[in-house]
């Protein structure tokens, strides 16, 4: 064997569901920071619990890239369908590690004895920090910050699991130090001295604390994949953060709590996937009808209906921009990094109090799963204003007499003398029923034009690359990491790329853009180019070419580099 | 119309849509004066429903209300309570919403316990759809959709409620407004999720189940009658023959929703009055992820 790394490492480790393909992720990922080197993790998995094959992409680089390859340096195969589920991805120069017996494969492969050195230490669940500690071996690190680490993590297992885990690991280490001596590997990655300071954060806790950083304090959802993540950790901080998470019944009463709790003057959050969204179309037009700010996060995953549950795709645009009956604004976001998630999903709250609509914050699985160090986001960065007012006697919720965001002022029960009376019929400005044809005409009109002011804040779409491009590639959401990098490395100077984390309203500025390239090109991870059709309907223009990805899994930096490179 | 004395909660000359002779109107009186005996006033009243005739009680006294989706007033009700603890929260719909539209929330709203109170108008009839058949018809109902009578077993509310362990449930008849106001005086003071069917005549769809018709199928629980045996409550529940009227059951032991959230340890505030420290609990946790 005679393998060289250099500066980008794509790491996949490859298992049953079950078997310890996260345990050996968060070793190796705490580890590799630990060493000041950048990590960048994202995953695929199945839809079940035991059995089947998932895999963990670690991607350790000198300058920090973060997204997905389809290239795999070097493997860690738990079990023999591995080879087979990653066929695609393997490649002569991928280095297969694993053991010989279980994986009978027909190619050389670094056979280390996992099941033997597990046994050693009295069971089988050790051979996963057996891996990880050959592993890292190859990027030699520091032999005590692997136990330091053990030792946290196993920490509540008990100081005898911690030993046996450092046991272990250190086995794993000693044959890949072996192997690093007789040269046949070389791995070679720069540390940088930022990622001390960085954290380590995940596209779904980015969602989570931004919602908190907006002011969130209550929260419902019913689980569905992949936002569950996001209901897991602020039930987990509810205490630390002060608010009230709740489980519901379903989708429907998980929406219809948080239209509730804004209300009654609270900053709720609903959290679900495409799918869970359908259930929710309903209460999505009584937000509209209340004039009730609402924010949604929706994670979007293969449809339709139950689909590819664990997998991603972009499919869900159009059904978040044009669902729940009747006619009212809304905005959607569409975050494409994890920063963006952080800065969004705080955002989202600030402009759903402000001009009291329903703010969807649209991300799928790939996003919600991909994690990596970065320079902590700032909370304070916007700070919370709250748009609620005091109300006097004789206060009218749906007053005519709207301020200067285009709303009429927002009270809540308790806060003042008024009394707020919010109706799902068409209501007058007391928020009684009404059936006048005249005053039905001014609500409407009175809600729509909130859609003018709030246009006021649509964020722009980011230039990447020459200001006199002619080629323009153009995105939205989580496609960002893989477009740039591969815009980059297919080395072309005639082509920039424009990054969308508002898709709605669309940017004024979006057919200024377009107009100015000789050919346009967009790139969506589903089938239709739904932000195309939604390009076409507020510009005119057609987008010359789509480069459109929908099996399930997310763009890699090689297929758009050869895409853009045949332009 | 019975007449009432003038209380916080009157609107005053309003055009109320309900057919003249029907039961909401005493239910209304009667929740106007037993809120007003229970000196509760209307800035601390929220009153939420889902849609229906019922559904349009809030619009008839003073308060504050959310007059929501069909079928869906008890999860913004619940929210409501918890997210401010201080506010008397009650929820008025029908049958159809709470029952049939609502079946689901019904069942987890009396698992979550919120300290409300649910008054459901029972009229055993689709009133403003004009005339279908709600989940408490009774077998052999006809309606124009039920041509050859209703045949499916109707809901059984008081029995799910004790099923389910329930703070207070209790059943009511419009007509006997005194005996109606002291049960929902006790259902609002009581904590937990505070259940009365009350049931009504609707004069334009339901020919069955009339006024008399209620006079004559209905009997007060003994003054003996202890609540608290769950047993004998549902025993009580699943009676044939004539309905029992009355509290059936009052479970004590149970907290109450906005009780078990780790935000009222403290304090009972309202989460909208309590200045946010967003931005330092953000920055401790993002601080951990290192």
């Amino acid at each position: 064997m005679n393998k060289s790394f250099k500066d980008d490492v794509s790491i996949v480790i490859c298992g049953e569901a079950g078997q310890g393909v996260q345990t050996i992720e968060k070793l190796l990922i705490g580890v590799f920071k630990g060493a000041s080197l950048h990590v960048f993790a994202t995953k695929e998995y199945m839809s079940r619990v035991r059995g089947g094959s998932n895999s963990t992409e670690i991607r350790v680089s000198s300058l920090g890239k973060r997204s997905y390859l389809k290239r795999i340096d070097l493997l860690v195969a738990l079990d023999k369908d591995a080879l087979g589920h990653l066929a695609d991805r393997i490649t002569a120069e991928t280095v297969i590690i694993g053991e010989k017996e279980i994986l009978q494969a027909d190619r050389e492969i670094i056979d280390v004895p996992l099941s033997k050195i597990a046994a050693e230490e009295g069971s089988g669940i050790f051979a996963n920090t057996a891996a990880a500690g050959f592993v890292l071996s190859l990027f030699r690190i520091n032999r005590e910050l692997l136990s330091g680490f053990i030792n946290g993590l196993f920490a509540a297992k008990g100081p005898e699991i911690a030993a046996k885990n450092i046991s272990a690991a250190g086995k794993g280490y000693d044959i890949g130090t072996r192997l690093l001596s007789e040269g046949g590997i070389e791995i070679n990655v720069r540390a940088d001295a930022a990622v001390k300071d960085h954290i380590i954060l995940s596209g779904a806790e980015a969602v989570a604390l931004g919602a908190a950083a907006g002011g969130c304090d209550f929260v419902s959802a019913y689980p569905m994949t992949p936002s569950t993540g996001i209901l897991t950790y602020l039930s987990k901080h509810s205490g630390d953060l002060g608010i009230i998470t709740e489980q519901a019944e379903d989708e429907i009463s998980a929406v219809n709590m948080v239209l509730g709790a804004w209300y009654a003057g609270s900053r709720g959050l609903v959290i679900t996937a495409g799918g869970g969204f359908a259930l929710m179309v309903e209460a999505l037009s009584l937000s509209g009808m209340l004039e009730s700010p609402l924010v949604l996060s929706v994670g979007q995953r293969p449809a339709p209906a139950t689909g590819l549950p664990t997998r991603t795709e972009q499919g869900d645009l159009e059904n978040v921009l044009y669902s729940g009956h009747g006619e009212f604004p809304r905005i959607i976001l569409s975050p494409g990094t994890v920063e963006e998630a952080f800065y969004l999903s705080q955002k989202a709250f600030d402009l759903a109090d402000r001009y009291q609509v329903p703010v969807i914050i649209l991300s799928d699985q790939y996003l919600a799963d991909c994690y990596h160090d970065l320079a902590s986001p700032d909370p304070a960065a916007l700070p919370v204003t709250k748009y609620v007012v005091k109300t006097d006697k004789g206060y009218r919720r749906y007053s005519f007499t709207v301020n200067s965001d285009g709303v009429s002022p927002r009270g809540i029960p308790g806060n003042g003398e008024g009394l707020i009376c919010a109706d799902s019929d068409e209501h007058d400005e007391e928020g009684h029923i009404t059936e006048s044809a005249p005053v039905r005409k001014k609500m409407v009109d009175k809600r729509l034009s909130k859609l003018e002011f709030l246009k006021r804040e649509v964020i722009p779409p980011d230039l990447y690359g020459p200001a006199d491009y002619e080629t323009l590639i153009v995105g939205w959401g989580s496609t960002f990491g893989a477009i740039k990098e591969a815009l980059d490395a297919a080395g072309r100077k005639d082509t920039a790329y424009l990054h969308f984390k508002q898709v709605y309203p669309l940017h004024p500025s979006t057919g200024g853009y377009l107009k100015k390239a000789k050919r346009t090109v967009i790139v969506e991870n589903n089938a239709t180019s739904q932000f195309g059709r939604l390009i076409k309907m507020y510009t005119g223009l057609d987008i010359d070419r789509r480069i459109l990805k929908y099996d399930g899994s997310p763009f890699s930096v090689e297929e758009l580099t050869e895409e853009f490179k045949k332009l | 119309m019975t007449e009432t004395n003038s209380n916080a909660f009157d609107m005053g000359n309003i055009d109320i849509a309900w057919c003249p002779g029907c039961g909401n109107f005493g239910i209304l009186n009667t929740v106007k004066e037993a809120l007003t005996e229970l000196g509760i006033k209307p800035e601390n009243l929220i009153v939420v429903s889902g849609i229906g005739q019922a559904a349009k009680t809030p619009h008839y006294l003073k308060t504050n209300f959310y007059n929501g989706l069909h079928g869906r007033a008890l999860p913004p009700a619940t929210a409501i309570k918890a997210v401010n603890p201080g506010m008397t929260v009650i929820v008025e719909s029908g049958d159809g919403d709470i029952y049939g539209e609502g079946g689901n929330h019904f069942i987890h709203a009396l698992r979550r316990n919120p300290d409300i109170t649910v008054i459901v108008h029972n009229n055993m009839v689709y009133g403003l759809t004009k005339g279908q058949a709600s989940p408490t018809s009774q077998i052999g109902f006809k309606t124009q959709i039920q041509t050859g009578g209703v045949f499916e077993e109707p809901f059984n509310p008081l029995a799910v409620a004790i099923a389910l362990n329930a703070s207070f449930v209790a059943r009511a008849f419009s007509a006997d407004m005194e005996k109606t106001k002291q049960i929902v005086k006790k259902a609002v003071a009581n904590k937990g999720f505070s259940l009365v069917d009350i049931f009504q005549p609707c004069v334009s769809f339901n020919k069955v189940n009339t006024f008399q018709w209620f006079k004559e199928n209905t009997y007060y629980l003994e003054d003996a009658y202890s609540p608290y045996d769950r047993q004998e409550a549902f025993r009580r529940a699943v009676e044939t023959g004539k309905y029992p009227l009355g509290i059936f059951y009052i479970n004590k032991d149970k907290k109450a929703f906005e009780d078990n959230q780790g935000v009222y340890r403290e304090g009972k505030e309202p989460l909208w009055s309590r200045k946010s420290a967003a931005v330092d609990k953000v920055r401790a946790l993002l601080e951990e992820m290192k």
